[in-house]
């Protein structure tokens, strides 16, 4: 069994670790100035909003050529995002996007 | 992290009610990750990636976008050098998550933080995160919660099983698991605004992070949207009954016996 890859995966981590360990190693995080805290405060909603985002329009190619994507997605996320914002719960809400797409693509609309 | 007094105050949470929040929370997200892992466990297996490296992919590098562009790459017949780089431009956003859970975790052992670390994903810190700032402080069994039973597990085993037996089941996004995912991220941003910043901040993050996407390439639309979308927050004014940074957020209706006097957004 091949395990040639297994220092490629290495190298890969070598490459990512950096990213998640160095902010929150370095000291005196805390003592931030306030306009750099609040900013970070904000990080959480603009990068999680930005993930759904651009995972639900944004299609790429075997060449990693961006497009524009339309599909079932937009409508199964908007659905998850108005039941957890009338505060029904976020399982609710995945399990509806879940299954309007499900529905969608058993009928052929999508 | 204060405000000026003359705001109202929210009540953290408790943390046994917060606990049971995300774990409920995370069900779905077991569900989008076991789906995404199984997708990539067959797609490695398409590639020919030998079961114990495909695993060495999830267990040592453990970032979903990543492991799946290097499958591409690696079939493309690119140098270990140009999947190293793209890896590590694929991964920059995690600063931006490390950063944020930072002030959080700053009183923990260096070692622990560092173990922490490598189990940071989009999911764990969106799970993490929010749970945190609902009861107001770090809560460590929470985040191992998030990051280990809710995503690392399902994510190897997923793993393993499509590398493994891949071929005799059906196609994941035919039971919309492939929708999870982005709708736990839109899902867990709306449980994170609590006022006009940072509703403005997720507005701008996401419309920054298509256009960028788009022009470019979506890993730099993800961290373009994450690096922006704060800046267009801070920009925006506070209205004047608005909950002060430490305010905590609420999933769904709160729990029995909860008197917290916030309501997000």
């Amino acid at each position: 069994m091949s395990t040639q890859l297994v220092w490629l995966a290495v190298l890969m981590a070598a490459a990512t670790y950096p990213w998640r360990a160095v902010p929150l190693l370095v000291p005196a995080v805390h003592r931030l100035p306030r306009a750099a805290q609040e900013y970070l405060r904000l990080v959480g909603p603009a990068v999680l909003a930005a993930l759904a985002a651009v995972n639900a329009m944004v299609a790429i190619d075997s060449t990693r050529h961006p497009s524009l994507h339309v599909g079932i997605e937009w409508p199964a996320i908007a659905l998850c995002v108005l039941i957890v914002a009338a505060r029904r719960g976020l399982l609710l809400g995945l399990v509806a996007a879940a299954g309007l797409a499900a529905l969608a693509r058993a009928l052929g609309l999508a | 992290m204060t405000e000026s007094s003359g705001r109202q105050r929210s009540v953290p949470m408790d943390v046994d009610a917060s606990r049971r929040r995300l774990r409920i929370d995370g069900l779905g997200i077991i569900a989008s990750t076991s789906g995404a892992g199984f997708v990539y466990g067959l797609a490695a297996r398409a590639a020919g990636f030998s079961p114990i490296e495909a695993s060495s992919m999830s267990v040592i590098v453990f970032a979903g976008a990543s492991q799946f562009a290097a499958i591409g790459f690696v079939l493309g017949g690119f140098s270990w050098l140009g999947v190293v780089l793209l890896t590590a431009f694929l991964n920059a956003r995690h600063a931006l998550y490390s950063a944020a859970l930072a002030p959080y975790l700053v009183d923990q052992p260096r070692l622990l933080r560092a173990a922490l670390a490598h189990v940071l994903t989009d999911e764990s810190f969106a799970l993490s995160i929010a749970h945190f700032r609902r009861i107001g402080r770090a809560d460590l069994p929470g985040y191992w919660w998030a990051a280990i039973v809710t995503v690392f597990i399902p994510w190897n085993l997923a793993t393993l099983a499509g590398v493994l037996i891949g071929g005799q089941i059906p196609d994941p996004s035919r039971f919309g698991l492939d929708v999870i995912f982005p709708a736990a991220m839109a899902g867990l941003a709306v449980g994170l605004v609590t006022g006009r910043r940072e509703l403005t901040a997720a507005l701008a993050g996401a419309i920054s992070g298509v256009a960028v996407g788009l022009a470019w390439d979506p890993a730099a639309g993800i961290l373009a949207g994450g690096l922006l979308g704060p800046v267009v927050g801070l920009a925006t004014p506070r209205r004047p009954r608005e909950d002060p940074p430490e305010a905590f957020i609420v999933f769904g209706p709160t729990p029995p016996g909860e008197s917290d006097g916030t309501v997000p957004g």
